[in-house]
């Protein structure tokens, strides 16, 4: 970007100012349809295969309530300790844009599904900072434009625009934030922990794989200054569509300096939206919003209320899984590792494929070390995500049995586990077919290690002569003539043994 | 010839079933009817001459196979332009929509395609269904088949007409403020506005969600009967259908009786703005209903009286936000596209190219009666009267089993005359809406006609939700009663075109 915008030193605006967030985050459910339509909800089809009258708005279509949205809705709002409506509506939000196939969006305006909730988010040193929840509620994705023929893809200076519908109907669950008052130097960080926290809820739940690169939840953060010691709110900016955790963090970091560049020399902050750029961090300016947009909101009169029974809601309730923060202390005690340790592997996306390891029989050790070592470094260089990785737990569970019973050593396994990544099969397979069995025949090994011994005989004199460390050499040599295959501990033994020299 | 299309729905559907006639024959009947008098009467936006020769063959085709008909196989039908008709014009009466070639047939057309009923053509009517006389259609006016320089009635006047004149013997109508029964009281036949609910919106372009409903036509309570038992019944299509069993509509008809029912007489449905002729045929069906066995009870329903300000908010406040889909960029009319202009300036030439008048004005109001700061004066306000009148409406139905009122305080006046008056149009609807805005059922049926200007004049009948079946139990007696009396229906008195 080349627009250069004022800022003071994130230190000197704390000085003077207190931050106020609102963070808006809309999640697309995982639903198999459309929230009002049976379209599939599948990436990744041609533009505009996914659509039908309703999702189209032809003349004449009308909307049916998609179920399993509103079960997903309610397991949110009940993640997030909300009240659930006894009864409530759809409501239209009306405003034209042409990926609107209606020019009004059906979603909900004053009867939320849920509301009045809170999210304990747990900051990397281990505080635990309580967001509120003022509601969360449903409503429908819009279709997408493409803008051909500018410079940036925006609409400015484009000479056409093209539509793919295939989005339009999608369930969205747009949940908003009370006031996040109090978090001072931390809000960024909280910003930041809330949107990672609200993600392992989501994913815990089932209701939608909350990709943020995927455009599978969306963040605005809305930011405003006051001045220390004050109570009033400022006014305040929405910065939209802020789309990694980092850059939820860099966002309201950068806002707290611009807002306060501006009001420290007396001027005045617009209340309008904010585009955020990736590349340098910045926000620049979008569209004013001088008064509250009119939406002319009503209830929408295709759709009859929604009345959940309250037995159905407490049945969701209980079939609720354990939260992923309380999951998180529980793991981190069981498996005695540091809180950097488990945020490692939190970050990693390893915590859910280690559970299942040691679910599928692995010890946990074991499961931690495949995940976070061998495998993260392949995902790692293939810029994918662990759980995208060709491989399963319980064949990551298997490699581990394997190395236990002393069928592998650690240099084979790795050679098993790049088999199974190479789609060469499961574990065992992969043994048979690249022959990575270590040497277990005694009568092999003896013959290797005495081979080894005569071709280093004055190795085999420190070691007689007490330097057992030595060792090592004739160690890598057996290794060596046996292509890595043998039992390196038991290779060892045998050296000693031969050398009579006591381990 | 004549003898064919002067057939009630359901003695043709017996003679095709019998072999009598063919439906092919029943369909060219029909169609070379069109041909000879729909130049004058214009009732038909688009006739599917191939579509609908092509049905009856099929229903020919079964009869000849042995495989039993339904009770309407074969009949013809009109059909208002505001269901979608998969490959064939629906235009809702606007230029918004000229070209349009929907890809899927309504919930509706389904049923009757089932039916076996043969769809003649597509019916003019006021644009987007708002209006009282079909002059807000962008094709031009339908002349009422009495007195061609006169309205048939709106929305639905081309369906009106096309029963009136012996194109069709049935059609359908919707109803969102009286657009089914006003029109068939100033022509002399029989509509009904079905429980809010009873039968499939899906595929119905909407005016006003909450208060459109379709309905049959005819010009006899029977094949009305055998219509509404054709389209009515669930929908899983459409959130707002009722999950329940048809109310038995054909039996009812069938067995027409008023004996020991209680009849209510509104007291606001009279006064000021009814045209006398209209006020004494009325009494006459109220003695009648006396006469056949029922107690009139009178009623006061103050709530009636805000009906039509508090429709004149919420169908405008619900019309902005349907058409607002009208926008040029998928379907329909697409103004300005030259390569220069936005999206957003395309849209805004479309609508004004496409939209009439009326509809600009609905869309007007509407959009202010839902403005921020607005709402709850109006659309808010609107919404309490709405209770008040359902609430009325459940009180008179503890003592009455049906009411009674002018469908609508005058005759068909000539075109022309309140075209530049919405407020005396509007006028045309004030007995109607409070059905409409309460969800129930109601039919009109013809009472006589006019003394002072020979014209026809409708009966209105109102029933409790889900009691539809009340209306044809009445309304048969009532049409058999009045038949005998007169010793021909209605319908015979009105001039040859």
């Amino acid at each position: 970007m080349t627009v250069t915008t004022d800022l003071v030193s994130y230190e000197d605006a704390l000085a003077s100012y207190d931050p106020v967030m609102g963070l808006e985050v809309h999640v697309e459910l995982g639903t198999r349809t459309k929230m009002f339509c049976g379209c599939s909800t599948a990436l990744g089809a041609d533009a505009n295969a996914q659509t039908c009258p309703t999702c189209l708005g032809l003349p004449g279509s009308l909307p049916v309530v998609n179920a399993t949205g509103v079960e997903s809705a309610i397991k949110i709002g009940l993640a997030l300790n909300c009240e659930i409506a006894e009864w409530c509506r759809f409501a239209r939000k009306n405003y034209f844009y042409p990926d609107m196939p209606k020019n009004f969006q059906t979603s909900q305006y004053d009867e939320p599904i849920a509301f009045n909730g809170y999210l304990d988010v747990q900051l990397e040193d281990g505080e635990v900072f309580r967001v509120e929840i003022e509601r969360a509620h449903m409503e429908e994705d819009t279709g997408k434009s493409t803008h051909v023929g500018g410079a940036t893809g925006r609409i400015h200076g484009a000479s056409h625009s093209l539509l793919d519908y295939n989005r339009a109907g999608i369930p969205l669950i747009e949940i908003v934030t009370k006031p996040i008052e109090g978090a001072g130097e931390r809000a960024p960080e909280v910003a930041k922990a809330y949107v990672a926290e609200l993600r392992e809820v989501i994913r815990s739940l089932d209701v939608s794989e909350a990709r943020m690169d995927k455009g599978q939840m969306r963040c605005d953060v809305n930011l405003s200054l006051r001045p220390n010691g004050t109570e009033e709110f400022g006014t305040r900016s929405e910065t939209k569509n802020v789309n990694s955790l980092r850059s939820v963090e860099r966002a309201a970091r950068f806002e707290i300096q611009r807002h306060a560049a501006v009001l420290s020399s007396g001027g005045t902050i617009v209340q309008e939206t904010r585009h955020f750029h990736e590349d340098d961090g910045s926000t620049t300016s979008g569209r004013i919003k001088d008064n509250a947009e009119d939406y002319r909101y009503f209830p929408e009169p295709d759709l009859v209320p929604v009345a959940p029974a309250r037995e159905w809601v407490e049945e969701l309730r209980a079939g609720l899984p354990e939260m992923p923060r309380v999951r998180r202390n529980r793991l981190r005690e069981q498996w005695g590792v540091t809180e950097h340790d488990m945020q490692s592997m939190l970050n990693a996306g390893a915590v859910d494929p280690i559970v299942a390891t040691i679910d599928a029989g692995a010890p946990a050790d074991q499961a931690r070390k495949w995940w976070m070592g061998e495998l993260a470094r392949h995902a790692n260089e293939q810029g994918k995500a662990l759980d995208e990785m060709p491989i399963t737990p319980v064949q990551v569970a298997r490699v581990a049995e394997l190395v236990a019973a002393g069928d592998l050593n650690d240099k084979l396994a790795r050679q098993v586990i790049e088999g199974v990544l190479a789609g060469e099969g499961d574990p065992d397979k992969v043994v048979e077919k690249r022959g990575l069995k270590v040497v277990s025949d005694e009568g092999a090994l003896t013959a290797a290690v005495e081979e080894a011994i005569a071709g280093n005989q004055a190795i085999a004199d420190k070691i007689r002569g007490g330097k057992v460390a030595a060792a090592g050499a004739l160690v890598g040599a057996v290794m060596k003539a046996t292509r890595g295959q043998a039992d390196a501990a038991r290779v060892k033994e045998l050296i000693l043994e031969k050398l009579g020299v006591e381990g | 010839m004549t003898d064919i299309i002067k057939l009630t729905a359901a003695e043709i559907a017996a003679r095709i079933a019998s072999g009598e006639l063919t439906a092919v024959e029943v369909t060219e009947a029909h169609l070379a009817r069109i041909d000879a008098v729909d130049e004058k009467v214009h009732a038909f936006l688009h006739i599917d001459r191939e579509g609908a020769v092509a049905q009856a063959r099929a229903v020919d085709a079964k009869r000849e196979a042995g495989e039993k008909l339904g009770p309407l196989a074969g009949v013809p039908l009109a059909l208002k332009d505001i269901f979608t008709t998969e490959g064939v014009p629906t235009t809702v009466g606007s230029k918004i929509l000229e070209g349009w070639l929907p890809p899927y047939d309504a919930t509706l057309v389904k049923k009757l395609k089932a039916a076996d009923v043969v769809v003649l053509g597509k019916t003019n009517m006021d644009e987007f269904a708002m209006g009282s006389s079909t002059e807000n259609s962008a094709y031009g006016p339908t002349g009422n088949p009495w007195d061609l320089t006169r309205i048939p009635g709106g929305s639905g006047g081309g369906s009106s007409a096309a029963l009136a004149s012996y194109e069709a013997p049935l059609a359908i109508g919707t109803d969102t403020g009286g657009s089914i029964r006003q029109p068939a009281a100033v022509t002399g036949t029989v509509g009904v506005k079905p429980t809010y609910g009873g039968v499939s919106r899906y595929g119905m372009v909407a005016f006003s969600s909450s208060l459109d409903q379709g309905g049959p036509c005819a010009r006899t309570v029977l094949d009305a009967a055998l219509l509404h038992e054709a389209i009515a019944g669930h929908d899983p299509m459409d959130s707002t259908s009722i999950d329940a069993p048809v109310p038995p509509v054909v039996e009812a008809a069938r067995n027409g009786s008023v004996a020991g029912m209680r009849v209510g007489v509104v007291k606001q449905f009279r006064g000021e703005g009814y045209q006398a002729g209209v006020v004494q045929r009325f009494d006459e069906s109220v003695a009648l209903l006396k006469e056949l066995g029922a107690e009139i009870v009178e009623l006061d329903c103050p709530s009636f009286d805000l009906a039509l300000a508090a429709y004149y908010l919420i169908a405008p406040s619900e019309c902005s936000s349907n058409l607002a889909r009208f926008d040029a960029m998928r379907y329909g009319l697409r103004v300005g596209d030259d390569g220069t202009k936005s999206a957003e300036d395309v849209t805004a030439l479309t609508r004004e190219a496409g939209f009439g008048d009326e509809v600009k004005r609905r869309i007007i109001l509407g959009t202010y009666a839902l403005s921020s700061g607005y709402y709850d004066a109006y659309y808010g306000s609107a919404q309490k009267v709405r209770t008040l009148i359902t609430q009325d409406f459940a009180k008179s139905f503890e003592q009455v089993d049906v009411i009674v009122s002018p469908t609508t305080p005058t005759t068909a006046f000539p075109i022309g005359e309140r075209a530049d008056d919405p407020m005396a149009m509007y006028l045309a609807d004030v007995c109607t809406l409070p059905t409409n805005l309460a969800g129930n059922a109601a039919m009109s049926l013809p009472c006589g006609l006019a003394p002072e200007d020979g014209l026809p004049v409708g009966l209105q009948i109102i029933a409790p939700a889900m009691k539809d079946d009340r209306l044809y139990k009445v309304g048969a007696a009532v049409e058999a009663a009045f038949v005998e009396k007169w010793g021909h229906p209605l319908l015979e008195e009105a001039p040859s075109l």
